[in-house]
């Protein structure tokens, strides 16, 4: 036998498994392979090949692992089960950066899935070996760092304390100041899943300085870059007073609102959640974004987008609006009542007319001008309806209900208030009558008006335990009233008239 | 004395005789009183009655009057020191009134501060509502102006595009031109006027096809006669007729450095290499030199001692132990050993698999 020969088998093997590798990697790429390849027993196989001599084959198999590992979960664990991590972990800190950046992917997509998988990831010790690799020269691989501890980070505080406590933090607040695009997107989606759990994560993540960075970039032409440092920035404002303070003094404000306009949806919906998350907190961060216009901008918005996006625009709503009386009016004058009211008929998923019909609670529970203008916009019949629709969710018929109570307790709007005494239930009629024996006696057009639209009729057939607040409220009605009013409107009197007439002796 | 007792002893005498006449005026004058008595006694007490009167009425009067002064001045007295109370109460009254009314101006100012600058502003207020509606105002129609700038920045964008690739198109499709004699695809004689294509045909240039750029030759070539002519005839076409791609594209492609696949660009000597550094590391690293040989059968380890006919003092031929080829050493001298690199021809790649017999994509 020659060399040539011995070596040629050694050739073929090698070409064999380049091959076999490198198919697998294309082959995990198409979701309806995974079952087969899976049944194929591809782990036990491609475990080997992760410890090839040829780096390409290493590099390649990492990347069929990942792509395998990303699919479901099942794949994750067996990935996790067939003890690969470690020997990714060690060879992320000795290989190439090609392999590197790999490798990372395959511990992101392990890491994605689950909080126990991430914690497997963490178990093994990735998390020095990934933000070793975040001081990498190359922008991919510390894309792909970044990435796998974003992804670590987000599923629990736990594990994004581990993530803070490997030194991540000021590594990825370096990467955002990168040039290149793809990393800065990357490095702000860390940062806010890393915000994103407790005070103190977030408070560790603003102590590198990151707000500043972020606050550049927020007027960035790019459109998903804008939407991770909006994230970013969002969550580390809603933990508290402070740290939103701190995004607020980054001077983000009117300049942020063009965001609002943007052809991007998500952007135009981070903007909303960050300002959402700002004006939960004080009454002056509210009044600052209101004297910004942001209101204005907000309704705006949400004339403009349909669906889940609506939602932390009609939030921040409630949230300005329940501050303080001053800012309800702000929500008002910003043309705001009627907006939601489109919101609350057009939308179709409960959990948003519930935030819609909290808002309007929020709204008209300050004063009876405020309960006015919600009670103009014909909102009121409609908050009603939700309640006393049984295939709405449990949440919005307590929402819609309070929020009825809180605007009926305030509100003297009575032609609003007319359209309830049909259709109220007890417990709503209760507020109703309450209002118009509140009024009636203080308004002589009101009384009269109360008459001719059949409001006393229906007064008359309510049938209340004596005794009741509900009585009293009716007693106080009818004393507004000349007694034979109130008697020919009372159910039955024309039988008792008709008896009179039978018992009448004409002398 | 005597004479006395004289005068009155003849007074006695004398009344002795006149006894009678007294006796009898007694009676008479006795009488007389008798009846003037009653008259008498009522006259006199007339005269008393009224003079009794007049002294009470006197006196009466005048205490009456002394009552008048004493009354006048009495009344007088305290009617001033009721008067002066009287005064001073009005006059404390008005003070205090004037304080109040002070007061109530003062409160009414602080009230009015104290309630605008902590409680509530109506003025303030409605002042920042209307501010508030103005900038809202403000905010959105600079949004809106921002909104719009942007959309038309983004459909001029996907204009000039569009426009550009048109344009690229017609100069690629240039030759599609009609001319006068016959009419090209786009100018078809049964419509009433040309397609927009071919309008846009007429306006564009055709691509200039620029000769590929020269490239120094390889010195080992003989130089040919048309180079080394200082003026070269001109070229028959200015452009070469026909649906040829840009020459610069097609030199490109030519030029095209190879791209080898992840899989070819691995070493195909990387085994080899690897064994070769390993053993020259194990040489490098090695500490005793001489091979270990065991000793139990020592002629075993004796080295193999070759025939003297087979053996040459300088060259053992390898021709029949090795190789059986003859080979001439001399000329494959600086000739690489043949090496199979397995590079893909990606033209190749797909060749017959694309189409099939039939033109279908398989």
């Amino acid at each position: 036998m020659s060399q040539r020969q011995v070596l040629q088998v050694f050739e073929q093997y090698q070409k064999a498994r380049t091959q076999f590798v490198q198919t697998i990697a294309e082959f995990a790429t198409r979701p309806q392979n995974i079952e087969t390849l899976q049944n194929a027993g591809v782990m036990s196989l491609l475990r080997p090949l992760l410890l090839d001599v040829v780096p390409t084959i290493q590099q390649t198999a990492a990347l069929a692992l990942g792509r395998l590992a990303n699919y479901n979960d099942d794949l994750a664990e067996a990935v996790v089960k067939g003890d690969i991590l470690p020997q990714l972990v060690y060879s992320l800190a000795e290989q190439n950066r090609f392999y590197k950046k790999a490798a990372a992917f395959v511990l992101r997509a392990v890491a994605k899935h689950s909080p126990e998988l991430a914690q497997a990831v963490v178990d093994c010790g990735a998390l020095d070996a990934l933000v070793v690799s975040l001081e990498e020269f190359d922008p991919g691989v510390k894309e792909a760092a970044a990435w796998a501890l974003g992804y670590i980070a987000r599923h629990n505080a736990q594990l994004s304390q581990a993530v803070v406590d490997a030194g991540a933090v000021p590594l990825l607040v370096l990467c955002i100041q990168e040039p290149e695009i793809a990393l800065k997107r990357i490095a702000a989606s860390s940062l806010s899943d890393i915000a994103k759990h407790s005070l103190e994560l977030a408070q560790t993540v603003v102590d590198t300085g990151a707000i500043a960075h972020l606050a550049q970039m927020t007027l960035n032409p790019d459109a998903k870059l804008k939407r991770h440092v909006l994230s970013a920035l969002s969550q580390m404002a809603k933990h508290s007073v402070d740290l939103a303070e701190m995004v607020v003094e980054a001077e983000i404000f009117p300049a942020v609102l063009a965001c609002l306009k943007d052809p991007d949806e998500y952007v135009r919906k981070n903007v909303t959640t960050l300002m959402r998350e700002i004006t939960k907190h004080t009454p002056e961060l509210s009044q600052m974004i209101v004297n910004a216009g942001g209101v204005a901008a907000v309704i705006d918005y949400l004339g403009d987008s349909r669906g889940n996006v609506r939602l932390p625009g009609i939030m921040m709503l409630g949230y300005v609006a329940a501050h303080s009386e001053n800012l309800a009016m702000a929500v008002i004058v910003s043309k705001g009542v009627p907006q939601l009211a489109i919101c609350l008929v057009e939308e179709p998923e409960d959990h948003i007319k519930a935030a819609t019909a909290w808002a309007f609670g929020q709204i008209g529970r300050h004063t009876p001008e405020h309960a006015r203008a919600v009670a103009a916009a014909n909102v009121l019949p409609k908050l009603l309806g939700l309640y006393l629709d049984t295939q709405c969710s449990e949440d919005l018929q307590v929402k819609a209900k309070k929020a009825l109570k809180n605007i009926l307790q305030k509100c003297t709007h009575l032609p609003g208030l007319e359209p309830l005494l049909y259709e109220a239930p007890s417990n709503i009629l209760k507020h109703v009558i309450c209002q118009f024996s509140k009024v009636l006696p203080h308004d002589s057009k009101a009384r009269r008006l109360f008459v001719t639209s059949g409001g006393l009729k229906k007064v008359q057939e309510i049938k209340a335990e004596p005794g009741s607040a509900l009585q009293e409220y009716i007693n106080a009605i009818n004393n507004c009233y000349p007694e034979e009013i109130v008697r020919y409107y009372s159910p039955g009197y024309s039988e008792a008239l008709l008896e009179r007439v039978e018992n009448y002796q004409p002398a | 004395m005597d004479t006395c007792k004289h005068a009155a002893m003849a007074r006695l005498v004398k009344l002795n005789t006149r006894v009678d006449h007294i006796k009898e005026q007694f009676f008479i004058r006795n009488r007389i009183a008798e009846e003037n008595r009653q008259r008498e006694n009522a006259a006199a007490i007339q005269i008393q009655r009224w003079f009794r009167g007049c002294q009470v009425r006197a006196y009466l009067s005048h205490l009456h009057r002394k009552a008048t002064v004493i009354q006048k001045t009495w009344r007088g007295f305290t009617a001033r020191k009721h008067f002066r109370q009287r005064v001073k109460t009005a006059y404390f009254l008005m003070k205090m009134n004037f304080y109040n009314e002070m007061a109530v101006k003062i409160q009414q100012r602080w009230r009015g501060y104290y309630i605008r600058k902590y409680v509530h502003n109506y003025y303030a207020r409605k002042m920042y509502l209307e501010a508030l509606a103005k900038k809202n105002e403000q905010i959105r129609s600079e949004l809106e102006e921002l909104a719009e700038h942007q959309r038309r920045e983004r459909a001029r964008a996907a204009m000039e595009k569009e426009e550009q690739e048109k344009s690229a198109q017609a100069q690629r499709l240039h030759f599609l031109l009609s001319t006068k004699q016959c009419p090209g695809v786009f100018n078809s004689p049964f419509r009433p006027e040309p397609d927009e294509m071919e309008l846009r045909l007429r306006r564009v240039k055709p691509l200039r096809v620029r000769s590929p750029p020269k490239q120094a030759r390889p010195s080992n070539q003989q130089p040919s006669a048309a180079l080394l002519s200082p003026e070269k005839l001109p070229p028959i076409h200015k452009t070469p007729q026909g649906p040829f791609r840009p020459a610069v594209e097609v030199w490109w492609q030519r030029q095209r450095p190879l791209e080898p696949s992840l899989r070819t660009a691995t070493s195909i000597t990387a085994l080899e290499e690897a064994r070769e550094e390993l053993r020259r590391h194990e040489w490098r690293t090695r500490l005793i030199d001489q091979p270990f040989l065991p000793f139990t059968n020592a002629q075993q380890n004796r080295r193999y001692e070759a025939l003297l006919h087979t053996a040459s003092p300088y060259q053992q031929s390898e021709y029949g132990t090795k190789h059986f080829r003859e080979e001439e050493r001399g000329k494959l001298q600086g000739k690489k050993p043949f090496k199979t690199v397995f590079t893909t021809c990606h033209v190749f790649d797909k060749f017959g698999r694309l189409y099939s017999s039939a033109g279908k994509i398989v």
